[in-house]
């Protein structure tokens, strides 16, 4: 499905959010991992606000798409999001990695409503979303389940375990997407082990293979929402993005995977994210609100 | 002679009768289904088994997504793949969540014979041991082996069921149930307790047979669940005797001796001795030709008596 410019523009804001979001809990943690947070805020603010159906006063709703953050130390741009749809209120965004939170350093599903699987250990979430889908389909129920990935995170084998495994059996409601950011904590994929090339490996695998501009909602929108072409080929959308987007001195180094920036950093990378905000149009925050008394969210069917 | 069966043989029939139960069980197999017998019950319920290929760590996140998905998914595969080569995804994918997860790989232990030590698991138990939330059963036959089956599908969380490759002696009746954590006393005895589980319990009743003979009278425990441990049957056992042999087809660390001492050193200290495999990995060589040659045999576990009785003295 194509969305209007009203509703592209809107996911935008909300990403912008999530972005300021995301600086201010890793500021606020002293730890965590700001460039492929960052690098996926379109994706997860187009899947949360644009493509899924989903229900943030039933988390347990059976019939909701399911999210499966296999880059799983990208945790904070889904608590942004949960925080944005409002499974969570937005004061918990203060105490990620914090002792006795329910924002755990990576994401925990017993500890945080809407996060369907804990991930963390890297190559697992689409093995798990398979899995989801196969269960979906027993139960003869047609929601989708989607599977971000990052693009450092395909050198794990597990990846073309699962890869392999969803075509052969026609899982066709499960979509994967690239976070293909080209960066790893060592360096750039490139660098490190290189990838090769990630669309013809996931074609050659038996996927629908798409591209998205992963910062262009639309592009995201178009690539993501529509049905797969063929019934039971699953879709892969290889998002090309940019690790630490955003924040101008975060953009395209590695070394910001995995660090908090100190207070200046953060005083200048939240101006730089504050006028991104204004730019988008998004509203500044309303107040804290908690799970249960939020609308539910503006998901394309729900 | 009584009837011989193997534990393996259980799996798939008894997944078969679980699903003919209305129970909602699943398989995901990783090319062994002929070999683990998940097969039979793919034949029988096709759209509830999966086969993943060889992709263990696969089969163990699809059964994680399976579970997430409400399903009671069982896994196969042999104890050395299942266990070792996906050690991280049932860490952190399984029992990080407790996810309702059931390992029942077959092929444990050295009695895998002519295969050798690459695929002789001596090492499962200790692995699975030290997961939060992780139960252990070790069925010591075919019909403990399906009622351990049966329990890990009704009860949440995650399983880890140690089958075997080889046949054994069927010990129990069909009024057998599997109690979670509980030790069953299979032989009454006064002198030294012979704790086993599996296929050493087989061999525990044996020595207790020969004991006899010379006027020895040990109490065999079948302690077929190994974490949570039976540590109240255990330590009673121990007070009454005084003397405790732990056997078991694995390694001596970690597994059911490793587990025992820790239950005796905190709760009924006595003289205590391990029959089990030292620190060695296995070698081809048939079953019974293997349970000689790494010392596990009956005879093997009432030498290892007699000496923990000279030692107590």
């Amino acid at each position: 499905m194509t969305e209007g410019p009203s509703a592209v523009a809107e996911i935008g804001a909300r990403a912008a959010r999530m972005r300021y979001d995301i600086i201010e809990m890793i500021a606020e943690a002293g730890s965590g991992h700001p460039g492929g947070s960052l690098s996926a805020a379109e994706i997860v603010a187009s899947l949360y606000f644009g493509i899924m159906k989903h229900d943030p006063a039933r988390p347990d709703w059976p019939e909701r798409d399911r999210f499966v953050l296999s880059k799983g130390h990208a945790a904070p741009v889904l608590y942004a999001a949960l925080a944005e749809a409002g499974y969570l209120g937005r004061d918990h965004l203060k105490t990620l990695r914090k002792l006795g939170s329910i924002l755990q350093g990576h994401p925990d599903m017993k500890k945080t409503p809407g996060v369907e699987v804990s991930t963390g250990s890297l190559g697992q979430g689409l093995a798990i979303a398979n899995g989801m889908a196969l269960a979906l389909r027993l139960d003869g129920n047609p929601a989708r389940v989607f599977c971000l990935l990052g693009d450092g995170e395909l050198q794990e084998g597990e990846v073309w375990e699962a890869a392999m495994f969803a075509p052969h059996h026609g899982l066709d409601h499960v979509t994967a997407i690239v976070d293909h950011n080209g960066l790893q904590i060592d360096g750039a994929c490139t660098d490190v082990m290189c990838l090769g090339k990630v669309a013809e490996k996931f074609d050659a695998f038996g996927w629908e293979v798409r591209e998205a501009d992963g910062h262009d909602v639309a592009d995201i929108l178009d690539a993501v929402s529509a049905p797969p072409t063929t019934a039971g080929v699953p879709v892969c959308v290889v998002c090309y993005t940019v690790k630490g987007r955003g924040v101008s001195f975060m953009e395209g180094d590695a070394g910001w995977h995995g660090k908090a920036p100190d207070a200046e950093q953060t005083t200048a990378a939240l101006g730089e994210l504050a006028a991104a905000m204004e730019a988008a149009g998004a509203m500044p925050h309303a107040p804290h609100a908690g799970a249960g008394d939020a609308s539910p969210a503006e998901g394309s069917a729900s | 002679m009584s009837e011989k069966r193997a534990t393996r043989e259980a799996f798939g029939a008894t997944l078969i009768e679980l699903a003919g139960e209305g129970l909602d069980v699943v398989a995901v197999d990783a090319d062994l289904s002929g070999s683990t017998t998940t097969a039979k019950f793919g034949a029988a319920y096709p759209e509830r088994f999966f086969n993943v290929g060889i992709a263990e760590q696969n089969m163990i996140g699809t059964a994680a997504g399976l579970a997430v998905g409400g399903k009671i998914p069982f896994t196969g595969s042999f104890a050395v793949f299942a266990t070792g080569r996906a050690y991280d995804q049932v860490r952190n994918t399984v029992c990080y969540s407790g996810l309702n997860v059931k390992l029942a790989p077959t092929h444990s232990g050295i009695t895998v014979g002519p295969d050798g030590g690459s695929h002789q698991m001596l090492e499962d138990i200790a692995l699975m041991r030290v997961l939060p939330g992780m139960r252990v059963l070790v069925p010591a036959d075919f019909t403990a082996a399906k009622a351990a089956i049966r329990l890990a599908a009704i009860t949440p969380g995650p399983f880890y069921i140690r089958l075997g490759r080889a046949s054994v002696p069927v010990i129990y009746g069909d009024d057998y149930v599997f109690e979670l954590g509980r030790a069953t006393v299979l032989r009454e005895g006064v002198h030294v307790t012979l704790a086993a589980c599996g296929v050493m319990v087989e061999q525990a009743l044996a020595a207790a047979a020969e004991l006899e003979l010379e006027g020895i009278h040990a109490e065999v425990l079948d302690v077929s669940t190994i974490k949570p441990l039976d540590v109240e049957t255990i330590a009673a056992s121990a007070r009454k005797t005084g003397a405790v042999v732990a056997c078991e087809e694995h390694s001596i660390y970690g597994g059911l001796g490793s587990a025992v001492a820790e239950a005796l050193g905190e709760n009924a200290p006595v003289p205590f001795a391990r029959v089990g495999v030292r620190d060695v990995f296995g070698t081809s060589g048939e079953p019974a030709e293997l349970m000689a040659h790494f010392g596990l045999t009956g005879a093997d576990i009432a030498a290892t008596a007699r000496d923990l009785l000279i030692r107590r003295r």
